[in-house]
């Protein structure tokens, strides 16, 4: 038996001191195509990231990028959609790729000894795709009937409502995709937009992982030519957002156990000197597990199975929005208490004790952020998207370990008023 | 390859130690040899009560969660079938916190009145939010039952029903504590900027006291074999019809797992697999279709499920399932068929190692296996697979009598 052990009192900690970020390198291609690159990790393996800026977003045909850059994979001239999974699956590899309103990316993953076998199939599907018209109709059946049961569910109509709410049906952070929708894909169409966008003036490349010369000279053997250049067209600017629905809305389904709630507001991006500080007010209020909403509504009241806010940052603007899913029978008092927390942050100061928590939570968080290579990738992606430099980082962290409690009492007058509010409940009241 | 350290402490702990001193981070994390399987019949859910409640404050330490986001940390838990597993992910400089902690919800819980209602409350949120209000969320409700006639397995984690949780006792919750929560019955692993001898006198300290206490076990009754097929038909009120067909298959433990992972792999994994192309994409049958192991440590399920194509019958799909499963049962897959799905092995083995936390928890998962060193070698079990291991498999798992199906229809609307 050790005598001398108190286990009332935690051991003594030390301040997590000043965090260095390994910056990506810029190297480019011989076509121009920027390549930004961080060698890490011991693992010898690479993620290679194409990033392409989407362009002009049309309502009447709202789910031409997303399409158009998910079906890169489903045939060339060359090759089939299955004869191209094999080149990839059969080397180990992994190709993904991933779309928001803003942008789109293409990603390979591979073991490097890898590299030069799967080079050429990436190569091949970002320049050469035809979009068949067998696989458009599987794709436009498989999706539609997928979004028709995303639709049975409170949280997933809860999401995409919640945005069509704040940012209208013109725009694409808001528009509201419905089933119908697939069916105007066309053929001509996508291959018109592919020709135009998939070029390499609007490409950027993120790669991580094991990199060294040899792996640049690969990238640049496959990706570097002047055979998929094309009109640089400047990006078009995205539609003005305009919409004022109504603050309070209220999506029955019938037979639902929980009702899904959000509620939020548009808000600037990464770009606003007051990003920071709000990003702390965010996580007192709902941004980790020992927050304020989840401590009342999940911890207290047992309403839930979990609670939180966010804030959102797109190329644009951005959104703060708290989200949860509460017992059908519950809703009314969970949202009495959402909106009691937030009037408490407005009208009282966070305890000193309370606020050395979060800081250091939010930096034990960010070093977790930066653990891998691909981590690296992510965080670098995040500022290259809004024009930031690594300095971004250093200022949040600043702010993380300096702001005072009367800057957040500040930051919440400010932002979290309620008249700017909208509220959206889908399930039962 | 994936360095550690071992070293099993007075009480009966296992302590493994990956040390890597390129993060400033460490994972602690604790695998309780304890899951769904070890509950009554009567009470289920219990086990995932339990990870729940293991928050609600300690002998000495009335939270758990504010010490350790001061020390600039955050952890979570999981429970499933066969275990409950808990970790931190921290500062390595504040490691000791993690210790600390773990170590007095190990020694004992604070069993308050308040903690038990409100888990209760919450884990019943989740029941409704994973499983009750979502399409097709009761799949694994009904076809447990249906696969399985006398082993736990025949319940979800998440338990049998609602009112198993509603009734749960603060006695029972005391009787499963003293029961399972004790150093002989868990695997601790330290992965990230540690000394490994500076972990096992920390681990001596903290956990040294806590007495060991595992009774011995009884044998978890066996499922006997099944000798005809089974059906279930289920009306929902969901937009397109699924099936669910669950072979009875080796356990997670067994020589012949590598062999009928590889056998899904070919059939479901990616865009170039069998099911995928052959179902979804040419003969249009399914909008989704997966075929998957559970992967348990007792004798496991292998699934193959797929979701229709509106306007395709019951009949045309599950005709279009036995077609590809009859192929691969009669016929040897080819060489490059197995040398992608072991390629595949290999690079994600390799993905997964990139995370500290994946490593800690794969040391500890493989230590409760049998052996710790499995995260290094289980590459080269896989590598001897052959192409008549991969038909032997499919001989043996795909046939009707060894099956259970389950038809879940979309209602008629009135």
């Amino acid at each position: 038996m050790n005598l001398t052990l108190d286990r009332t009192i935690q051991p003594d900690l030390v301040e997590i001191g000043a965090v260095t970020i390994q910056e990506a390198k810029l190297s480019k291609l011989d076509n121009g195509i920027p390549v930004y690159y961080i060698n890490s990790g011991f693992q010898e393996l690479i993620k290679i990231e194409l990033l392409f800026m989407n362009e002009s977003f049309n309502a009447s045909n709202p789910l031409l990028h997303s399409a158009a850059n998910r079906m890169l994979s489903d045939g060339t001239a060359k090759y089939t959609a299955q004869q191209l999974a094999d080149g990839v699956d059969y080397y180990g590899a992994f190709y993904e790729t991933e779309e928001n309103a803003d942008y789109c990316t293409v990603n390979l993953y591979t073991l490097t000894k890898h590299l030069e076998s799967t080079l050429p199939f990436l190569r091949e599907m970002v320049t050469k795709a035809v979009f068949p018209e067998s696989e458009l109709g599987v794709y436009k059946q498989n999706n539609k009937q997928r979004l028709i049961v995303e639709n049975e569910k409170v949280g997933s109509i809860a999401r995409r409502k919640f945005n069509n709410i704040l940012f209208g049906d013109v725009h694409p952070y808001g528009y509201f995709t419905t089933p119908d929708d697939f069916d105007k894909l066309d053929r001509t169409v996508l291959q018109a937009y592919h020709s135009k966008h998939y070029i390499s003036d609007n490409c950027t490349i993120i790669v991580s992982g094991k990199v060294n010369d040899g792996t640049l000279s690969l990238i640049n053997k496959y990706l570097g030519d002047a055979g998929w250049k094309g009109d640089s067209k400047s990006v078009s600017a995205l539609p003005a957002m305009n919409y004022v629905g109504d603050k309070t809305q209220f999506i029955e389904k019938e037979g639902a156990v929980q009702s899904a709630i959000r509620i939020g507001r548009r808000l600037f991006n990464r770009n606003h000197p007051d990003y920071p500080g709000m990003a702390v007010l965010n996580t007192v209020l709902g941004g980790y597990f020992g927050s304020r909403l989840m401590s009342n509504i999940r911890e207290d009241k047992g309403y839930t199975y979990g609670i939180g806010s966010a804030l959102v940052s797109m190329k644009q603007e951005g959104y703060f929005f708290i989200s949860t899913e509460v017992g059908a029978d519950v809703t009314t008092p969970a949202l009495t208490e959402i909106y009691k927390e937030i009037e408490i942050l407005k009208n009282e100061l966070v305890e000193e004790e309370e606020l050395a928590m979060v800081r250091n939570y939010m930096r034990g968080t960010f070093i977790k952020g930066i653990e891998s290579a691909f981590h690296l990738a992510d965080r670098f992606r995040s500022i290259h998207i809004h024009g930031l430099g690594y300095d971004y980082y250093q200022n949040y962290l600043e702010k993380v370990r300096t702001i005072e409690p009367e800057e957040i009492r500040l930051l919440a007058n400010k932002y979290l008023n309620s008249s700017e509010f909208y509220e959206l409940v889908v399930g039962r009241k | 390859m994936i360095q550690f350290q071992s070293h099993t402490i007075s009480n009966g702990l296992k302590v493994i130690v990956h040390e890597d001193a390129s993060t400033p981070l460490v994972n602690v994390n604790i695998l309780y040899k304890v899951g769904a399987r070890d509950e009554d019949s009567s009470r289920t859910g219990f086990a995932h009560l339990f990870e729940h409640l293991m928050f609600g404050g300690s002998v000495n330490i009335a939270d758990f969660d504010g010490p350790l986001q001061v020390a600039g940390g955050d952890n979570n838990a999981f429970t499933n079938n066969d275990i409950t597993n808990y970790y931190e992910t921290l500062p390595a400089t504040n490691i000791e916190t993690a210790f600390w902690l773990e170590s007095d919800r190990m020694l004992s819980l604070a069993f308050t009145d308040k903690s038990l209602e409100v888990q209760r409350s919450v884990v019943i949120e989740e029941f409704k939010q994973r499983y009750l209000n979502q399409p097709y969320g009761d799949v694994w409700l009904l076809l447990r039952p249906l696969a399985y006639k006398v082993h736990p397995y025949q319940w979800a984690t998440i338990g049998k029903e609602i009112s198993h949780i509603e009734n749960a006792t603060m006695e029972d919750v005391k009787s499963f504590f003293f029961r399972y929560y004790c150093p002989d019955n868990a695997i601790m692993t330290v992965a990230g900027n540690v000394k490994a001898s500076e972990v096992f006198e920390l681990a001596e300290k903290w956990f040294g006291e806590i007495k060991r206490n595992i009774a011995p076990r009884a044998q978890y009754p066996k499922e006997p074999e099944q000798t005809e097929a089974r059906s279930l038909t289920v009306e929902r009120d969901i937009p397109f019809d699924a099936i669910y067909k669950a072979y009875h298959c080796c356990s997670r433990l067994d020589p012949e797992f590598y062999a009928v992972d590889l056998l899904t792999d070919i059939l479901s994994r990616g865009k170039s697999s069998r099911l995928y192309n052959s179902l979804l994409k040419q003969k249009k049958l399914f909008t989704e279709i997966n075929a998957y192991h559970t992967a348990d440590f007792d004798q496991s399920l292998l699934v193959v499920e797929g979701k229709l194509v509106k306007g395709v019958s019951m009949e045309q799909a599950e005709a279009g399932i036995q077609e590809e499963i009859q192929k691969i049962v009669n016929e040897t897959v080819s060489d490059e068929e197995l040398q992608k799905v072991k390629n595949k092995v290999e690079s994600t083995m390799e993905f997964s190692e990139m995370d500290l936390s994946s490593r800690s928890l794969n040391l500890a998962f493989a230590e409760y296996m049998g052996n710790a060193n499995l995260v290094n070698t289980e590459i080269n079990l896989y590598q001897k697979v052959s192409k008549a291991d991969i038909q032997n498999q499919a001989r043996k798992i795909f046939r009707n009598e060894n099956c259970s199906t389950l038809y879940y229809l979309a209602q008629k609307k009135k």
